[in-house]
């Protein structure tokens, strides 16, 4: 049973049709890839999953996205909330001025939690969800900006994971990365895939072919394929699919 | 174009290279067979280094291939029907050498009557048709004329079956000495064998164009 479900989604900068009648399912504890050209829609569609494309001004949707059998987009979904269960890593690292801890620990606090145990345990778990605890618990309280890249991605992650998301969406999670902090990314998004359902975009198709369990291609604005990953990548079903995973275009 | 491009025609233009050398072997076999021919004979097993060579460096390029560009979809499905098509057609000059040797190690003790009677020139010729049918195919993408061509396989059965009867009339009449006709009933075998391996190219090449899987691939019986 599809977890998250669009239906004719259409989307919009002003009068700039950016997204065509996207319809799709995504099944729970699924990693999901978008992948296709710049420009080509993917990371709008991606950030439509939890309302982040609502700060742009002049963005307009019509269609509906569904996410457990409830649209996002009705007047009476509470935004925050749905924040909180669609969580989102971006392209570069972006953790807080503050120490390891009160990054992870920051939408924790933001939603009144206080006690010291009851934080302690989340940011430790989190930390161990995020395969980054056995590097950090020494030094939890010095500046997230004394990791690594790999590890201030991997924090990113931590702290997405603290809120306890049902979602995560992962932007381009490795693309500022070198290939071992690439490879834990990538390890780690099959491990959180029990717990998780995650939807990624990335450039790198062999990131996609690796780590998801169905890919979409985006084109121009279209879905034009969406497919089990395997067979994507091996027979794509769509001429334009194949011309771009094998650099014809694009 | 893209970067993965000259490699893959590369990588064409060898294995249409080693269909045309095993086409060779096939075409002097005709004549080594006809006339006896025992030089002939030798060019063949001559042959048979160069298509191993071939071989192993088909297999160098799609290791390349595979390790620098990653390839995916049409790409990866040409470069894994490469290394199988390739090891088809080592398989297929590895019996046509058989029967090269055949000629060179008894040619004293046989003659053009005999040969004709197994049909071994009939069945070279189906052969080499088939070959080429595959060559053609591979070069133009035409998974239409490899499906049509490997239906020629089911001609070698009746060869097959002939062959026995052949072979067993022979023995009887005592004229021949039974060990030159247990080998040339292996041959025949061989040829049959390199006929499912032609067959098995055609397969590849719908796999490669289209990827529809026709391995092991059994009609389902009516009921």
């Amino acid at each position: 049973m599809a977890f998250i479900e669009a239906k004719k989604v259409n989307a919009y900068y002003g009068t700039h049709h950016v997204l065509t009648d996207i319809s799709l399912d995504i099944k729970l504890n699924s990693v999901t890839a978008f992948i296709g050209p710049s420009g080509c829609g993917k990371s709008t569609f991606l950030r439509m999953l939890n309302r982040m494309n609502d700060y742009i001004e002049g963005f307009s949707s019509t269609g509906e996205i569904l996410i457990d059998d409830k649209n996002i987009y009705k007047k009476s979904v509470h935004v925050e909330e749905l924040r909180q269960k669609v969580g989102m890593v971006f392209q570069k690292p972006n953790p807080f001025p503050k120490s390891i801890f009160d990054n992870v620990a920051y939408g924790l606090n933001l939603r009144g939690i206080k006690e010291k145990k009851i934080l302690d345990e989340r940011v430790e778990k989190s930390l161990k969800q995020a395969a980054l605890w056995s590097e950090v618990k020494d030094k939890l309280n010095k500046s997230a900006f004394s990791l690594s890249g790999g590890q201030q991605q991997r924090l990113c992650i931590a702290r997405t994971l603290a809120v306890k998301p049902s979602i995560i969406l992962m932007d381009e999670p490795a693309a500022s990365l070198d290939p071992i902090s690439t490879s834990k990314i990538e390890e780690l998004i099959a491990e959180l895939k029990e717990e998780y359902t995650i939807v990624i975009v990335t450039h790198n198709m062999q990131q996609a072919a690796r780590v998801s369990d169905k890919t979409g291609f985006f084109y121009l604005g279209e879905l034009i394929e969406y497919d089990k990953t395997k067979d994507l990548f091996t027979s794509p079903k769509e001429k334009k699919t194949e011309n771009y995973i094998t650099g014809r275009f694009g | 174009m893209s970067i993965i491009e000259p490699e893959l025609t590369a990588l064409k233009d060898n294995l249409l290279d080693m269909i045309n050398l095993v086409i060779g072997q096939i075409e002097r076999s005709k004549d080594a067979i006809d006339k006896v021919d025992v030089k002939l004979a030798e060019e063949i097993m001559e042959d048979e280094k160069k298509i191993n060579n071939q071989e192993l460096s088909i297999d160098r390029d799609c290791e390349n291939v595979l390790a620098l560009h990653t390839p995916v979809a049409i790409d990866l499905r040409f470069v894994l029907s490469a290394l199988r098509i390739s090891n088809d057609l080592e398989r297929i000059g590895d019996n046509t050498n058989g029967l090269a040797k055949f000629v060179k190690q008894n040619s004293k003790e046989i003659n053009k009557k005999l040969l004709e009677e197994f049909k071994l020139k009939e069945m070279l010729d189906i052969l080499s048709s088939m070959l080429v049918g595959m060559r053609q195919a591979l070069k133009d993408e035409d998974s239409a004329l490899a499906k049509e061509t490997l239906k020629k396989n089911m001609l070698f059965d009746e060869f097959n079956k002939k062959a026995l009867k052949t072979a067993e009339a022979i023995l009887k009449e005592q004229s021949t000495n039974p060990k030159i006709i247990l080998r040339l009933f292996s041959i025949v075998r061989a040829l049959e064998r390199s006929g499912a391996l032609a067959k098995n190219i055609g397969e590849e090449i719908v796999f490669y164009v289209e990827a529809e899987v026709l391995k092991h691939y059994k009609k389902p019986e009516k009921e």
